[in-house]
């Protein structure tokens, strides 16, 4: 089967059905991989890090468990706003379709990972809240499983899902998504009272790290 | 586009009248790259197709020289930036070539 259009000048020879084909499928595989390849918004990752920086230091000021997750729970949802602006920003600047078949695979390779961590959040925030809404651990918050657990769990979770979904996109992504990991790891290693200073340097400073870097290296 | 007829007497598919400038694989992949990705950087259109950066120019000029693709030069601070857009007379020429090869197909498989 030839794949290749012949190299001619002028009154190029018609292709086969299978060269036509190819031609198409081709043409199908570019698209995809390029609409991919110029959605990740970098300037939206350096915006979602600033909102993250400024909620670990909002959050590392709570004096609950319901304060602190009240904070971070914010941020997650103006994190997914901002980056969701963002992107929709650089392809209609671009001129490019938003949502194209890497596209969607992207959001679907992030999604799984997203929902984990919802998941575990709403469970291992429920070992610290009783029948009647006591918080089991309020004098003590640092003691709390929620605030030894989260962070590296969110931290990982996301990393999971920025590596996995990063597949299809410029390398960068998957390298954020393994940058998150490690974070994450070590997250769950350091002493509780950490997670803050934690969730500040991976989802406020990897992020607007390599925010920046997509941004220079891959128009906007 | 008109039918043939073979010597064994079937009917053959047509000939479209391919356009020369994308009838090329690199260069139909640059048309196919900036549809999807909208405006493109150099370096991201040479990762994606799997390009060298003489390669990439001379057929990037060449989708310039025929109106299908703009070149949008400007410096990031120091550093000297290229990025590439579709125009619409290359957008037109892409979904022209569309239709032609689906043409093709279509009468090869009898529903054209």
């Amino acid at each position: 089967m030839r794949d290749r259009p012949a190299l001619r000048r002028a009154a190029p020879p018609a292709p086969s059905d299978q060269a036509a084909q190819a031609h198409l499928r081709f043409i199908r595989e570019t698209m995809a991989r390029t609409a991919a390849f110029t959605a990740v918004p970098g300037w939206g990752g350096v915006a979602m890090g600033a909102t993250a920086l400024a909620a670990a230091a909002l959050a590392h000021q709570q004096a609950t468990v319901v304060g602190w997750m009240r904070v971070w729970t914010a941020e997650a949802l103006v994190g997914f706003a901002v980056g969701a602006f963002f992107t929709v920003a650089k392809a209609r600047r671009h001129r490019a379709p938003l949502l194209s078949g890497q596209g969607r695979k992207f959001l679907l390779g992030l999604l799984p990972a997203l929902l984990a961590a919802v998941a575990l959040t709403v469970a291992v925030y429920g070992y610290d809240v009783g029948a009647t809404d006591e918080y089991f651990a309020r004098q003590n918050p640092a003691a709390t499983a929620s605030l030894r657990l989260l962070p590296g769990l969110w931290l990982l979770l996301y990393g999971a899902g920025v590596a996995a979904a990063g597949m299809f996109s410029v390398r960068l992504v998957p390298m954020m998504g393994s940058a998150f990991l490690l974070m994450g790891a070590l997250a769950l290693l350091a002493p509780a009272a950490w997670g803050d200073a934690f969730m500040a340097a991976g989802f406020g400073g990897l992020q607007i790290a390599f925010g920046l870097l997509i941004a220079r290296q891959h128009g906007g | 586009m008109a039918t043939r007829i073979t010597r064994t007497g079937r009917t053959a598919p047509s000939i479209p009248d391919f356009d020369p400038v994308l009838h090329q694989r690199v260069r139909l992949g640059i048309v196919s790259a900036l549809a999807a990705g909208g405006r493109t950087t150099f370096n991201d259109l040479k990762a994606v197709l799997d390009l060298t950066d003489g390669n990439l120019s001379v057929h990037a000029r060449k989708l310039e020289e025929a109106g299908y693709v703009a070149c949008h030069k400007f410096f990031d601070g120091r550093t000297p930036r290229t990025e590439y857009s579709l125009t619409d007379a290359g957008r037109r020429a892409l979904e022209r070539y569309l239709d032609q090869m689906e043409a093709l197909l279509g009468q090869v498989r009898g529903d054209g």
